[in-house]
């Protein structure tokens, strides 16, 4: 058996790769599922009924979905341009920080206004700190991997350090967590009694954006060029380096921008259990929406369904609820092999 | 002056040295693992979660009845499964080694997590195991056994590498894998058995965590030495003679700054110590990174044929 | 007269890529002691074949016979235990492993627990001496010259004692001497009862090295010859099927010049200077060919000239304007189309749409884009135009470029360079692997643009194409050029003594030109 690629992807096999991959990945721990004894197709469906089953459960799978399709843009705008940005993460809590530090009494400004400066703040400090790798990269040669990664557990070391020092809120009880941020500074809710906020227009707006840019700009022309062979990009005279060092701000802008959403619009205050691994999921969503900015909407929904629907589905039988990072695992890996055959046929001989 | 003649006084203790040693074994395990993938051209970033699984399988075993070294080789078989998945995505299959280890990463730590909640549904206190003692040796010379194990699997990968015929089919498949597919080996082959062994060692690194170093698994207990491995590899040169160096070098840096935490714990903030395993790190990369020669053939997938 | 024995028979290959047949029906007889010569064009099937018979490849039809016996298809290490050894084009050596470690590996049992390299020494340094193959075991692949490693390709094959050696276009990359000792090697094993096969799309090599020749042609094979038998123009006419029209550049008076180097040195950082003192002069009207063995310097003159590398000392200016370290985008402004030397991984995207690869060099044009806006419009419609003019072949200005055959793609980069009237044109290895029509087309575009005005600087490792089309030749060496040698007063012997470095002559070439 060899493969052999194909002249043309159908739109349809764009579109039906990641239903497989899901169906796949779900096939594959509902062994997992059986081991635990419980009834996978019941467990199944108290996964999608936690999910989706209610207003209640959609507007929770809407509410972690909002972080998580900023950090699938920031993954797919880095992996588009072969910059491996595995640091959101740590680009996350920057841009949380940043959200405490401005949003927390130290600007007096009215909502209107102090809104998009805390954004833009924290957009900003998750773009400088994917910047750092992105400049090794480009001038030694230090492979951006293994340093976003190692930097992730430096953030979350300095946000620990502050969160007990600096930062640490009076009123906490002892607790390592900052100040809440001032009622200037939260987003509005988007519906009423749940804790779904404004922060999820804020990213469909940007998906839609990022979209128009990379198909209707010469930003987007040279991102697309850059990425797809960075030396015929630079043969005709496209500025390569500034290209790269333009996506690090992006893309580690969005995953900042992610942490003041979640401070802002959700939980109010940082603390170290701000996202449970938002970062990574990302990674997972970005490749799921095989890197298109509107399909990052779509697998964000998804995988945000998974783990709110897991966390229904643990409650209620013996299942533990890691069983979603399992689940967000193998429709990665089960992605990647689909994506190969949307590219590739498997030919005999 | 001060600080200086505390840093000589923690560095000439044997009690020190005795930490140091202790301290490099996963680091050492690692980045051999990951060495030996690396010379057949394959990047695994599922170093982390395959520890991460070694880590919990090697304990899980002894926690049910089996005997430490039986506990160490199901951690090993452990990871050379995962390997062979990473392998099959990324050799037969081509795919980004990149994103395929990534995911091996999130499948690794989620699985041992989902495992061991499944085990012990409420265990408020892990649970633990009796682990390896120190051998009864004076000084820096009293460690457990599998440190010593970790010493002498340098010694056998670099002979392997560097003095055998399929350690020379490995480098080659690294280096020009047209080149050895033109000389009768199977690239695939010998891609897929290269990281199916480093991934055992990875695994190793990991059962030495919950066997030997501590007695129990923890959540997040691998805590990026996996990516530590990773830029050790580089810091090497993928060479195992400089990859035990530069652990055990890395090592006696994260001793002298736990000593040094207990011993300036109340000026300095203490996660600014543990900061400095990561930001060496970074730094070594950054030193290295102009004059390292990567196996020419790393990251880039071989399909035969192919036009 | 009773023939030799048979090595190898090869019947009824075919082989195809997509639709593309690439080998029609390919029957073939291999006798012991005999040098084959297998003589087409570029894309008539002859590297395909052999990568089939090496077992690279996999035949759709057909089977071969080595020695007698069935010979297992996909697998080169069933083709090297037949004693079937291969020499590629592109060398299939590791730079950072030594000439040994690149002989031996696979030639052990796997698992054997330890390499017997004494040995191993022992049989390469006996086969160099037995065969006139000086090579250094020691010493890593990266450190060798061109010639040695085809000597280490050669040795590669002999050590797993090769029956029948296959060579693909061995002499592609040496100078006229360096081929002359590679067949005296040929005879040297041919008289020892090997049978090779050598692959070549050179009239005169095949006079000079072979005892039959075999004529491939769109995949087929036209006609098995004696080579004692046949003759240049019968050949020619097979191979081709038709009466090949070589290009017969009519002299022209060179106007003022466009690209001047003087004393430019590039990458003095490490060892020997990429390029050492360089003095170039190209005017309009004039091409100007780079003859040399690949690595002495023509890389770096290209990227110089792209603006992709900037001079370290000594200056380089542009119809008479010094630039400083003007980048691509600067070059292409000014009026230097830019042909680059591997046009897959430098020249295009070939992800991207045929119409994003031509706006490439000039998206920031007013016609192209308003407010960073992309004119998708005016984008295609400039597209078609260029499509049409330079004879692309592909569906439409949306097509993926990478479905573009080779030849296509070098009309798509010599349609986005000349279609603005440029005034020097940088050619890196203009036909490079193309077939004989887009050769022809390639040349016929460079010739028009001489005649409009245009200074060509010609960058070719084949010699051939560089007599053809150059006004002047000038041999580049370890990052040295010779002065511009005029076309007609240097001969081929001289040339190739001058590409081998013997640059002693140059007075008595000088003085009598």
């Amino acid at each position: 058996m060899r493969l052999e690629p194909r002249e043309h992807t159908p739109l349809a096999a764009r579109l039906l790769a990641p239903v497989a991959a899901v169906a796949a990945a779900l096939a594959l721990c509902a062994l997992l599922v059986a081991w635990t004894g419980a009834p996978v197709l019941r467990a199944y469906g108290l996964l999608l009924e936690g999910a989706a089953g209610s207003r209640f459960a959609l507007t929770e799978t809407l509410t972690r979905a909002t972080p998580l399709i900023l950090t699938g843009l920031a993954a797919a705008v880095a992996f588009r341009a072969k910059l491996w940005n595995i640091g959101a993460e740590g680009q996350l809590y920057m841009g949380a920080l940043a959200a405490v530090v401005l949003g927390g009494g130290m600007l007096d400004l009215p909502a209107w206004l102090l809104l998009p400066t805390v954004m833009i703040a924290g957009a900003a400090a998750g773009g400088a700190t994917l910047l750092g790798p992105a400049v090794l990269k480009v001038r030694f040669g230090v492979d951006e991997v293994v340093t976003t990664l190692l930097l992730n557990f430096i953030v979350l070391l300095l946000v620990s350090m502050l969160l007990e020092g600096a930062l640490k809120d009076p009123m906490g009880m002892g607790w390592p967590q900052s100040a809440p941020v001032v009622e200037a500074a939260e987003l509005p809710k988007l519906v009423e009694r749940t804790r779904l906020h404004t922060g999820l227009l804020v990213a469909l707006g940007l998906s839609a954006l990022l979209w128009l840019i990379d198909t209707r700009t010469i930003w987007g022309y040279e991102n697309r060029a850059v990425g797809a062979n960075p030396r015929a990009a630079a043969f005709a005279g496209m500025p390569v380096t500034r290209v790269m060092l333009r996506t690090a701000l992006l893309s580690g802008g969005l995953a900042g921008l992610a942490g003041v959403i979640e401070v802002c619009g959700l939980k109010g205050y940082l603390t170290l259990d701000l996202s449970p691994g938002f970062g990574y999921s990302g990674i997972v969503v970005a490749m799921l929406a095989q890197l298109h900015p509107v399909g990052v909407v779509g697998a964000a929904v998804f995988i945000a369904g998974i783990f709110v629907g897991a966390d229904a589905m643990s409650r209620a039988m013996p299942v533990p609820n890691y069983i979603a990072d399992v689940l967000v695992a193998a429709s990665l890996l089960c992605m990647l092999v689909a994506g190969l055959l949307t590219r590739y046929r498997l030919r005999r001989g | 002056m001060e600080l200086f003649q505390t840093i000589l006084d923690i560095l000439v203790s044997a009690a020190f040295w005795t930490a140091v040693l202790r301290i490099a074994t996963p680091y050492i395990l690692g980045t051999l693992g990951e060495l030996l993938c690396e010379r057949a051209g394959v990047l695994n970033l599922g170093i982390e979660g395959i520890m991460t699984l070694g880590a919990m399988a090697g304990w899980m075993a002894v926690y049910q009845g089996a005997d430490l070294w039986t506990g160490v080789l199901v951690a090993a078989l452990c990871g050379g499964l995962m390997g062979l998945l990473h392998a099959t995505l990324t050799v037969p299959l081509g795919l980004s080694q990149h994103v395929a280890g990534i995911g091996v990463t999130l499948l690794g730590t989620s699985l041992s997590y989902f495992v061991y909640r499944l085990v012990l549904p409420q265990a408020s206190t892990p649970p633990t195991v009796e682990p390896f003692q120190p051998l009864d040796l004076p000084g820096a010379l009293a460690q457990t056994p599998m440190t010593y194990m970790a010493l002498i699997l340098v010694g056998v990968v670099a002979y392997v590498l560097y003095r055998t015929p399929v350690g020379l089919a490995v480098r080659m498949v690294g280096e020009n894998p047209a080149a050895a597919e033109a000389q009768g080996l199977s690239v695939t082959a010998v891609r897929v058995g290269a990281v199916v062994a480093g991934s055992a060692l990875m695994a190793l690194a990991g059962a030495f965590l919950t066997l030997s170093a501590f007695n129990a698994f923890f959540f997040n207990m691998v805590n990026g030495r996996g990516w530590i491995c990773i830029a050790l590899v580089v810091f090497a040169s993928w060479r195992p003679g400089k990859a035990l160096l530069g652990a055990v070098l890395f090592a006696a840096f994260d001793a002298l700054q736990l000593r040094l935490q207990q011993v300036a714990g109340g000026v300095l903030p203490y996660q600014l110590f543990l900061m400095m395993p990561y930001l060496l790190s970074i730094l070594a990369l950054v030193l290295v990174a102009r004059r390292a020669s990567y196996p020419r053939a790393l990251m880039i997938p071989y399909r035969k044929g192919e036009r | 007269m009773t023939s030799p024995p048979i090595v190898l028979r090869l019947s009824g290959i075919t082989k195809r890529f997509g639709p593309l047949v690439a080998n029609d029906s390919i029957s073939l007889t291999l006798y012991e002691g005999e040098v084959l010569a297998l003589l087409g064009e570029n894309g008539a099937g002859k590297t395909t074949l052999m990568n089939i018979l090496f077992g690279h490849y996999v035949a759709d039809e057909g089977s071969i016979e080595a020695f007698g016996q069935p010979l297992p298809p996909g697998s080169p290490r069933a083709a090297l235990a037949a004693g079937i050894g291969m020499v590629h084009q592109h060398f299939t050596l590791a730079d950072n492993l030594s000439v040994l470690d690149n002989v031996a590996v696979g030639t052990e049992p796997l698992w054997r627990p330890r390499s017997d390299r004494a040995a191993a020494k022992a049989k390469l340094l006996d086969l160099a001496r037995r065969f006139g193959l000086e090579v250094r075991p020691d010493a890593p692949v990266g450190d060798l010259s061109v010639g040695e490693r085809q000597r280490v390709e050669i040795l590669k094959a002999l050590y797993r004692d090769a029956r029948v050696l296959i060579l693909d276009e061995p002499t592609a990359v040496l100078t006229p001497q360096e081929s002359a000792s590679l067949f005296d090697t040929l005879r040297r094993l041919t008289a020892d009862g090997l049978a090779v096969v050598f692959i070549s799309h050179k009239m005169n090599e095949v006079f000079a090295a072979s005892d039959t020749v075999a004529v491939l042609r769109g995949g087929r094979l036209v006609a098995t010859r004696r080579t004692a038998a046949t003759d240049r123009e019968e050949l020619a006419e097979l191979m081709v099927g038709r009466a090949l029209k070589p290009p017969t550049p009519a002299p022209l008076e060179p106007g003022e010049p466009v690209l001047t180097l003087s004393g430019v040195t590039v990458g003095s950082g490490h060892g020997r200077p990429l390029l050492d003192a360089v003095d170039l002069t190209v005017r309009r009207r004039q091409i100007v060919g780079i003859a040399g063995v690949s690595g002495n310097g023509q890389t770096a003159l290209a990227e110089l000239v792209s603006g992709l590398i900037h001079p370290e000392s000594g200056t380089m200016a542009l119809k008479g304007e010094a630039i400083g370290s003007a980048g691509p985008a600067e070059m292409v402004r000014r009026g230097v189309a830019r042909i680059p030397e591997d046009r897959h991984a430098a020249g295009l995207v070939g992800a991207m749409a045929v119409w994003e690869n031509l706006i490439a060099e000039r998206y920031h044009d007013r016609a192209f884009q308003r407010f960073g806006l992309i004119r998708r419009g005016a984008a295609r419609a400039y597209a078609e135009e260029v499509i049409a003019a330079f004879d692309v072949r592909c569906p439409g200005p949306d097509a993926r470029t990478q479905l573009l055959s080779g030849g296509n793609m070098q009309k798509l980069i010599l349609g986005r360079t000349l279609a603005h009237g440029p005034d020097l044109i940088l050619a890196s290895q203009p036909t490079r692997g193309l077939d004989v029509g887009a050769v022809s087309y390639v040349h016929g575009r460079l010739l028009e643009a001489r005649a409009a005005g245009a200074g060509v600087l010609l960058i070719s490792e084949d010699l051939d194409e560089i007599l053809a089309l150059a006004d002047g030749i000038t041999v580049a060496y370890h990052g040295r050029l010779t002065p511009v040698l005029p076309h007609g007063r240097v001969s081929v012997r001289q040339l190739g003594l001058l590409m081998a470095g013997h640059w002693e002559i140059l007075p008595e070439i000088v003085d009598a030109a």
